[in-house]
């Protein structure tokens, strides 16, 4: 797995989402209330929307579309709704963030 | 003696000066000790500088280290004397005044600097740091002196600096930049109390503010934020944060990153020269507080002393406000996860909140604001990482309550005396309660609000009066329904709409604090409705919360399935021009718009742009004078007319002209939900503003004005609310009608829903028949807005919220990609 350097923490408001574009489609990258940094695919299990476009609360994001709510850590569904977000590592270091994505990851098909 | 090995100390702040306690204890006589100190001083407690400035204490009073110690152990120690170069090869350091120390093993103690703003006027006289005794004289001095202070900087340092200031006289305020004082060892909620407890003591508080500039002439006279605003005064404390301190290791070669980086047993890239305290960085950390620091100092004495057995651990340390009164602990990690568990105490009447962060059944994180009485013991379970399960119940409630009896709530009422307060805004005793019930045969919590008063004003106490009615009325008690705003609360819209007024709160935190919220920061759900409350309730004061609006109104259009958005640029009335649609035309040709598209309220919708292109869009929509269309808000939308007097043969008034003023007028205002409206020039009706949230329908003898439509979900015709005989009085009515809305409408309620709640008969009582009521309502939707009436678009292709429309980054595509 390759780290990339995507910026740092304060690009990302509280409790808000930005996103990283990459050959193999959108990343969401999240930071809670609390500086808690996630990152996962940018594509709702229900209808693909942009995850990056959501309300954060808590842990968690509402998809800006239907508002199903996926927990940020595990990627999965929160409630009664069933799916599951791919989920991507993030490091902090010192408020400089990197995502991790295996090399082939980077091309896989979307 | 020159058998005694020799040891230089650089630096004389506090870890150096543990460091030496600890050494002469384990090996005393082994060095000979010579200090340099920048400072002309002694070693004191810096920790105590905050009681000095608030004049509790004395500079005698934090001595550490009197001259007598120094001479008691044989330390020689130069005041006054920086050291200016490290020679590595011939292990000598040089001072500015030119002494010389040669060492055996060096320990490099320099601490840390004051961050100082880079801002125009950061070097006037006036501007002061807070970081040694010097700054607290001259702060001391200034406050005999002068009046007003601003401190820059809301965490420790600075809110300590700003109560010491105000117990000295001065007028002070804080300047923050983040939305919450002390972000980085308090929550929101805490943070929020913490402001409160500040502007308690007459510190006025100003978050989200951006210092521009210091201004003065010679002097400082005050500073300019952001947004223009200036705010006057004497002196202006810097308490931005620190910075290691680590020039000097730099110039000699030794390897730095924020700090001096040091291994576990606090030795620097060179074997033989040392850092500890402020200055050194231990596996990646720095730090600023004393736990740590004295925790080096352990380290290294015990490595002086050829002890390898001892190593630097981080360890999380509780911090703690050294505010008389204010009483504050956090401690370890207070982020949410999934994997984590929260349990949350609030009591708003008391000013106290709890928050307990679990996982795998033991705290990680704490923070404890009013009573703190239990941050030891939370402390000592997170450090044994005791499993709570047992406990769990009551474990919020503190140590002393473990292993008591769990207190029935009722019973707990039931056994008040008659006379025991219940309401404390009215003063209303059990008694009465109990007698009002029974006497007047009251089933209902607003019954007894009419007839006692109780819970009628603040409405904290609304769960004890319901607990009452359950008691005096047994099972015949059936409480109403009240639906949730959602699980964040068992509050409906109504009475947070109702508080929110009554105590006014007025910012997302104390709403959440005050009504005892149990989730920490709401979901998405109670987050944009809080927003709108708050937004529509102080026009003036509140600061709109960008993050808990839905994606529509933070970017200021439509999404669309595909994550694309669309546009509606405003089409005052729905008339528009050659030159207009040439302006769309170019834009859609320009952005290679896919779709373009009337819409239901007479307006052009380009659907399919990229919100990377956004700003772009606004900004060609903007030169040929277009602004937002606010089609995405819950605000006002469109306001459609038919041509009316100007072209059509049946039209009674000009309807296309009403239609534009109303636009012109209302645009910008936020609403619970969306509003749309028509105006129809004669009853045939072909603006359809019968179908309308407020139609207007004209007549020979004037304007019939109609509300409480709907033609969406459900369909309903619009009730009449009267006729009125003139445009300024349409206007007049119809706004004092939209603000009734604003007010109490529930959020995403729309206007056909409120007004079938609360009945169509008081809408036009309120409207129609009190002219003093429709006044009121008119004149407080005209002030809001003053803060409302700014075109969303022109603001962002200016750069607001430019991080909004950019990618963050952009990786794996090849170099020459794109």
């Amino acid at each position: 797995m390759d780290w990339h350097e995507i910026g740092r923490i304060e690009d990302i408001p509280r409790r808000g989402a930005r996103c990283i574009k990459t050959p193999a489609g959108k990343i969401g990258i999240f930071r809670t209330a609390e500086d808690q940094v996630f990152a996962l695919e940018d594509h709702c299990p229900h209808k693909g929307g942009p995850l990056s476009q959501g309300i954060v609360h808590g842990g968690a994001v509402t998809c800006p579309l239907h508002n199903m709510v996926i927990d940020l850590e595990t990627g999965q569904a929160m409630g009664a709704d069933q799916g599951f977000v791919p989920t991507i590592p993030v490091r902090n270091d010192n408020g400089v963030l990197y995502i991790g994505l295996a090399a082939s990851g980077l091309m896989a098909a979307e | 003696m020159t058998s005694k090995e020799r040891l230089v100390i650089i630096g004389n702040g506090m870890a150096p000066g543990r460091m030496m306690d600890e050494l002469f204890e384990r090996a005393p006589g082994r060095y000979e000790v010579t200090v340099f100190n920048a400072e002309p001083r002694v070693n004191y407690d810096r920790i105590m500088l905050s009681p000095v400035l608030s004049g509790e204490k004395a500079y005698e009073d934090i001595i550490i280290h009197g001259d007598q110690w120094y001479a008691d152990h044989g330390v020689t120690l130069h005041r006054g004397e920086k050291i200016v170069t490290i020679d590595r090869t011939a292990k000598t350091v040089t001072s500015d005044k030119g002494t010389v120390a040669a060492y055996d093993k060096l320990v490099i103690a320099t601490g840390s600097n004051p961050f100082i703003i880079p801002v125009p006027g950061a070097d006037l006289p006036g501007v002061i740091t807070y970081r040694d005794l010097d700054d607290v004289e001259k702060m001391l001095e200034a406050s005999r002196t002068r009046k007003r202070a601003i401190v820059i900087g809301g965490g420790l340092l600075g809110l300590e600096a700003a109560a010491g200031l105000k117990m000295q006289g001065m007028d002070v305020t804080v300047i923050h930049v983040m939305p919450t004082l002390m972000e980085r060892q308090l929550d929101p909620a805490g943070g929020y109390l913490l402001q409160k407890a500040m502007e308690d003591r007459g510190i006025e508080v100003r978050t989200k503010a951006n210092t521009k500039a210091i201004i003065g002439d010679g002097h400082v006279e005050g500073i300019e934020l952001a947004s223009g605003e200036i705010i006057p005064a004497d002196i202006v404390v810097m308490a931005v944060g620190i910075r290691p301190n680590t020039g000097l290791a730099q110039e000699a070669g030794l390897a730095c990153n924020r700090g001096i980086v040091v291994n576990n047993a606090m030795q620097t890239s060179d074997g033989v020269i040392f850092s500890l305290g402020e200055c050194a960085e231990v596996d990646g950390q720095v730090y600023g507080i004393v736990a740590p620091l004295y925790e080096m100092a352990r380290v290294l004495a015990a490595h002086l002393c050829d002890d390898t057995s001892s190593v630097f651990v981080h360890a999380d340390t509780p911090t703690k406000l050294k505010v008389t009164g204010i009483n504050l602990f956090s401690l370890g990690d207070f982020g949410e996860g999934d994997d984590r568990e929260e349990i949350v105490l609030r009591d708003a009447t008391s000013g106290v909140y709890k928050r307990l962060i679990l996982k795998d059944n033991r705290i990680i994180g704490t923070v404890l604001f009013g009573d703190v009485a239990d941050g030891a013991w939370f402390n000592d379970l997170k450090k044994k990482a005791t499993d709570i399960s047992e406990m769990r119940e009551t474990l919020i409630f503190g140590q002393s309550y473990q292993g008591g009896a769990p207190l029935d709530p009722m019973a707990a009422v039931a056994a008040l005396p008659d006379d025991a307060e219940i309401c404390g805004c009215n003063g209303i005793c059990k008694g009465k309660i109990t007698g009002a019930i029974t006497e007047k045969g009251l089933t209902s919590l607003d019954d007894v609000r009419a007839h006692t008063k109780a819970s009628a004003s603040c409405g904290t106490c609304t769960g004890l009066v319901e607990q009452l009615m359950a008691l005096t009325l047994g099972d015949t008690y059936n409480p109403a329904a009240v639906q949730p705003m959602c699980g964040c609360t068992d509050l409906g819209h109504d009475d947070v709409r109702r508080l929110i007024k009554a105590k006014e709160l007025k910012s997302i935190p104390a709403v959440m604090q005050e009504l005892e919220w149990k989730s920490s920061c709401g979901c998405a759900k109670c987050r944009p409705a809080l927003n709108y409350y708050l937004v529509c309730d102080w026009p003036d004061e509140y600061a709109d919360d960008y993050q808990s609006r839905f994606i529509n109104e933070r970017v200021h259009a439509n999404i669309q399935k595909d994550g694309t958005y669309s546009v509606v640029p405003r089409m005052w009335g729905g008339v528009t021009s050659s030159k207009e649609l040439r302006a769309i035309a170019d834009v859609v040709d320009k952005f290679n718009i896919p779709t373009v598209k009337c819409t239901g309220g007479q307006r052009i919708d380009m659907l399919g742009i990229k919100k990377e292109d956004l700003p772009a869009v606004w900004a060609d929509l903007g030169k040929a004078g277009f602004v937002s269309g606010q089609a995405y808000a819950k605000g006002l939308r469109t306001v459609k007319t038919c041509v009316g007097t100007d072209w059509c043969r049946f039209g009674t008034q000009d309807s296309t002209g009403l239609g534009i003023k109303l636009e012109k007028f209302m645009w910008g205002s936020w609403t619970p939900a969306k509003v749309k409206l028509a105006v129809s020039g004669c009853p045939r009706n072909c603006a359809e503003a019968t179908c309308k949230d407020v139609g207007v329908v004209c007549v020979d003898s004037g304007f019939e004005i109609h509300f409480a439509g709907a033609a969406g979900l459900d369909i309903k015709g619009t009730e009449v609310l009267g006729l009125v005989k003139t445009e300024e009085e349409a206007l007049e009515y119809i706004v004092a009608l939209t603000q009734m809305y604003r007010e109490q409408g529930r959020y995403l309620e729309r206007i056909y829903k409120w007004a079938k709640r609360i009945g169509y008969d008081e809408v036009r009582r309120q409207i129609m028949d009190d002219a003093d009521k429709r006044k009121a309502y008119f004149d407080r939707f005209v002030f809001s807005q003053k803060f409302a009436q700014v075109d969303p678009w022109s603001e962002r292709v200016s750069g607001k919220d430019k991080h909004e429309f950019r990618p963050m980054a952009t990786i794996g595509f090849p170099e020459a990609a794109e």
